[in-house]
C-alpha cells in the first residue's frame, strides 16, 4: 500500500540529497573534528560549512549557531540559560499553546518557585498581546513564544513582540521548530535573542537541532563538557547529522527563495476547501489568514479523532489528531482547549501537514477517501442524528 | 500508536450490530461528548426471556467501538441473569485484551449493559450514588471502589485507566489513593504483631517512612513534608511545596500522612502541623 504522508509537523522524510551528504561521514570520514590531524580537521571544515548554511537560512552569523540534539534540548538550553544568567529574576513568560518542550519545562519551573505567566489566545489561536505586555516586569527573566503553532499552524507576530521587549533587559526566545523551512525567517530583522530549531521537521534526520544565540546575549551552557561549540554545548559533535542539517538548511533556503511554499499552500488549500465542501459540520481550527502554508487543523464534529486516523490508516493516509485518545491523556489537546474549541469539535480534530514531497494526486486521494469515513463514523455516533435533529 | 489486537481492529473496522432498536426492551446510555466517548446500547428479548437482538451506537475511539460491538455479540442468546454477570474484564478478554490505558472502554460497555437491564426491570434511573471524587469526569467513590475491587487495581494510574477518574486536573489523587489504601487495607492479611519501639527507633522509622513512602507520593503534586519533631506520639510536621498553599492539605495530613504513619510505625501516632 502506498503511504500518503501528511504528518510533516510530526516529522519529515530525510531528503535524498541530505542522506547522500551524510553517508560518507559514518564509516569513511569518521574523524573527530577536534583532532589535530587532517583526517579529523576535514570533518571540522564540513561542520563549519553546515554552520554557515544554518546561519544563512535564518539570517544569523555562523558563530551564533550552536548545534544540539533536538528542538527540546534547544528549548531547555535557552530557558535555563536565561534564568541562570538572571538569578535574581523570578518571573518567566510563555503562551498557553506551546509545545510540551516549553510547556512542561515552565510547569516544572513553576513548581520550583518561579512565577509563570501563560499568555492566553483567542478562539482563532491568536495571542493576547495586551496581556503579554501588561505582564512584562523588571522581574521577568525570559519570554518564550513559539513562532508558529504545531497543531493549527497559526503564526505569532514575533517581530512585533520583539520590538516591545527589546527596550527591557529581558531575554526573548522563540521556539521556531515548526516555522523553519516553511516560511522565511530572519533573526536579524526580527530581533529575537534565541531561537530553537529541529532538523527532522525540515528533511534533516532526527536527533539534530540547533539553538541560535544572538551575539551579546547572556548565556550559560546546559551540557557542560569539552570545548565543542565554543564551550556552549559539550559533547562530541554528531558529525553526520550536523552535515545533514547543513544540507537540509541549504535545500530549505532554495525552496523558500523559489517560493516553493506557494505550491504547498495551494495543495493545502485544495485539501481544506474540498473537505469543507464535501463534509458537513466541518470547521477549520485557527486563523486561516495567518498560518503556516503546509498546515490545516480540521474539526469533524461528532466523531472521534483516533477512529478517523485508524480508518485513514487503512488507506495508508498518515495524519494526526488533537483528540484525547491519541495522546494517551484523557483530555483533548491543550492548544484546542486554550482556543475554546468546543468538545464536539476538539475530539474530532485532525491535523494535516504537508511537505514539498506531497502531490496533487495525494490530495485528491484524501479528498476521495475521507468523506465516507466521516459518514461511517457519524452513522455509528449516537450524537450525530440528535445533532441533526432527526 | 496503540497496540490493538487483531480482534479489536476487526471489530472496529467491521462493527457488528450498529444501530438502534425502535421497540427495544432495554436501553442504556453512558458517557458524553465532553468525556470523549459515549455508548447507547439496546436489547430486545424473545418469548423465552433471552436476548435475541442487541444493537449499539458509539462515539469514541477504536477500542470504544470494538468494545461496544463485542458486547452486542456476547449478550445474544443470554438470559438477563446471565448477561448481568458479564464483567468489563470479560469484554476485554473477548477482544483478546485491550491496552491498559483503554480499559475504561470495556468498563463503559459493562455500564451500558447494566443500565439497559435496570431500564428493562423498571428500576428507576439510579441516582448518582456516593460522593463525586473526580470532578473532571464525574466519577463517584462507589464507582472507584467497585473497579478497584473487581480488577484488583493498586495505583491511581490504574484507576485512571479503568474509569478515567484522576485523568484531568489531578486534584482528586489523594482521595483516590485513600480509597485504594482502604480497600487494600481490608484485603490485607492480618497485621503483623505490633512491636514495642524505643523512642530512637520510632523517630528513625517515622523519618524513613516520610522519606520513602510519603514524600515520593506528595512530590507527584510537587508537595513536600518536613519532620520537625516527635513528642511522645505527636508527630510535628511542616508542609512545603504546593502543599503549603493547598486548601486540602489538612485532608492530606489526616487521611494520608497520619494513616500511613499509623500503618507503618505505630497506630498511636497523631500528626500535627506546625507553622
Amino acid at each position: 500500500m502506498n503511504v500518503i504522508y501528511m504528518d510533516n509537523n510530526a516529522t519529515t522524510r530525510v531528503a535524498p540529497e541530505v542522506l547522500e551528504a551524510m553517508l560518507p561521514y559514518f564509516s569513511e570520514y569518521y574523524g573527530n573534528p577536534s583532532s589535530m590531524h587532517s583526517f579529523g580537521g576535514d570533518v571540522a571544515a564540513k561542520i563549519k560549512e553546515a554552520r554557515e548554511n544554518v546561519a544563512t537560512l535564518i539570517g544569523a552569523v555562523p558563530d551564533e549557531i550552536v548545534f544540539t540534539s533536538c528542538g527540546t534540548e534547544s528549548d531547555s538550553t535557552a530557558i535555563r540559560a536565561a534564568i541562570e544568567s538572571y538569578p535574581d529574576k523570578r518571573h518567566i513568560i510563555t503562551t498557553r499553546v506551546e509545545h510540551p518542550a516549553i510547556k512542561n519545562l515552565y510547569e516544572n519551573l513553576s513548581k520550583k518557585g518561579y512565577r509563570v505567566t501563560f499568555v492566553p489566545v483567542d478562539s482563532y489561536g491568536c495571542l493576547d498581546l495586551d496581556y503579554l505586555y501588561q505582564n512584562l516586569s523588571d522581574d521577568t527573566a525570559i519570554v518564550s513564544i513559539m513562532w508558529a503553532n504545531n497543531e493549527t499552524g497559526v503564526i505569532f507576530p514575533i517581530a512585533e513582540i520583539s520590538q516591545e521587549i527589546k527596550s527591557r533587559d529581558i531575554v526573548f526566545h522563540t521556539d521556531a521548530v515548526q516555522a523553519i523551512g516553511k516560511i522565511p525567517i530572519d533573526v536579524d530583522k526580527t530581533g529575537v535573542d534565541m531561537l530553537s530549531l529541529s532538523g527532522h521537521k525540515f528533511h534533516a534526520p532526527k536527533g539534530i537541532g540547533a539553538l541560535y544565540i544572538r551575539k551579546g546575549t547572556k548565556f550559560a551552557p546546559f551540557m557542560v563538557g569539552g570545548h565543542q561549540e565554543r564551550g556552549r554545548r559539550g559533547g562530541t559533535e554528531n558529525t553526520a547529522a550536523i552535515i545533514g542539517l547543513g544540507k537540509a538548511a541549504q535545500l530549505a533556503k532554495k525552496h523558500l527563495d523559489e517560493n516553493g511554499y506557494e505550491r504547498i499552500k495551494g495543495l493545502r488549500d485544495k485539501l481544506e476547501i474540498n473537505l469543507l465542501e464535501n463534509v458537513q459540520n466541518t470547521i477549520v481550527n485557527g486563523d486561516r489568514d495567518n498560518r503556516l502554508p503546509n498546515t490545516t487543523s480540521i474539526a469533524f464534529e461528532y466523531v472521534e479523532g483516533e477512529a478517523i486516523l485508524l480508518m485513514m490508516n487503512e488507506h495508508g493516509i498518515c495524519a494526526s489528531s488533537g483528540s484525547a485518545c491519541t495522546s494517551g491523556s484523557l483530555e483533548p489537546s491543550h492548544v484546542l482547549r486554550a482556543m475554546g474549541v468546543p468538545f464536539t469539535a476538539a475530539h474530532g480534530s485532525i491535523r494535516f501537514s504537508l511537505s514539498r514531497y506531497n502531490t496533487e494526486e495525494e490530495v485528491d486521494f484524501v479528498v476521495e477517501k475521507l468523506p465516507p469515513i466521516i459518514e461511517n463514523l457519524r452513522a455509528l455516533s449516537p450524537f450525530w442524528k440528535k445533532a441533526m435533529g432527526t | 500508536m496503540w497496540e490493538y489486537t487483531d480482534k479489536v481492529k476487526e471489530h472496529f473496522l467491521n462493527p457488528r450490530n450498529v444501530g438502534t432498536i425502535e421497540d427495544a426492551d432495554g436501553v442504556g446510555e453512558v458517557g458524553s461528548l465532553a468525556c470523549g466517548d459515549a455508548l447507547t446500547f439496546y436489547f430486545k428479548l424473545d418469548d423465552n426471556g433471552k436476548i435475541k437482538d442487541a444493537k449499539f451506537q458509539t462515539f469514541g475511539c477504536a477500542s470504544a467501538i470494538a468494545s461496544s460491538s463485542a458486547l452486542t455479540e456476547m449478550v445474544r442468546g443470554l438470559t438477563l441473569e446471565e448477561a448481568a454477570k458479564i464483567t468489563n474484564e470479560d469484554i476485554a478478554n473477548y477482544l483478546g485484551g485491550l491496552p491498559k490505558e483503554k480499559m475504561h472502554c470495556s468498563v463503559m460497555g459493562r455500564d451500558a449493559l447494566e443500565k439497559a437491564i435496570s431500564c428493562y426491570r423498571g428500576e428507576a434511573e439510579k441516582k448518582v450514588e456516593g460522593e463525586i471524587v473526580c470532578e473532571c469526569f464525574g466519577i463517584t467513590d462507589l464507582e472507584i471502589e467497585r473497579v478497584v475491587r473487581e480488577n484488583h487495581l493498586k495505583t491511581i494510574e490504574d484507576v485512571t485507566d479503568y474509569v478515567k477518574a484522576g485523568g484531568g486536573c489531578g486534584n482528586c489523587h489523594d482521595r483516590i489513593q485513600e480509597i485504594i489504601d482502604s480497600i487494600l487495607g481490608t484485603e490485607r492479611p492480618a497485621k503483623k504483631q505490633a512491636v514495642q519501639l524505643t523512642n530512637l527507633q520510632k523517630i528513625k522509622l517515622i523519618e524513613e517512612s516520610i522519606e520513602r513512602e510519603i514524600n515520593p507520593m506528595l512530590q507527584k503534586d510537587a508537595g513536600k513534608l518536613e519532620l520537625i519533631d516527635v513528642d511522645g506520639n505527636r508527630v510535628l510536621v511542616r508542609l512545603g511545596g504546593t502543599c503549603a498553599a493547598c486548601t486540602k492539605s489538612h485532608v492530606t495530613l489526616k487521611h494520608y500522612v497520619e494513616a500511613k504513619l499509623k500503618e507503618l510505625v505505630t497506630p498511636e501516632l497523631v500528626v500535627e502541623e506546625v507553622q
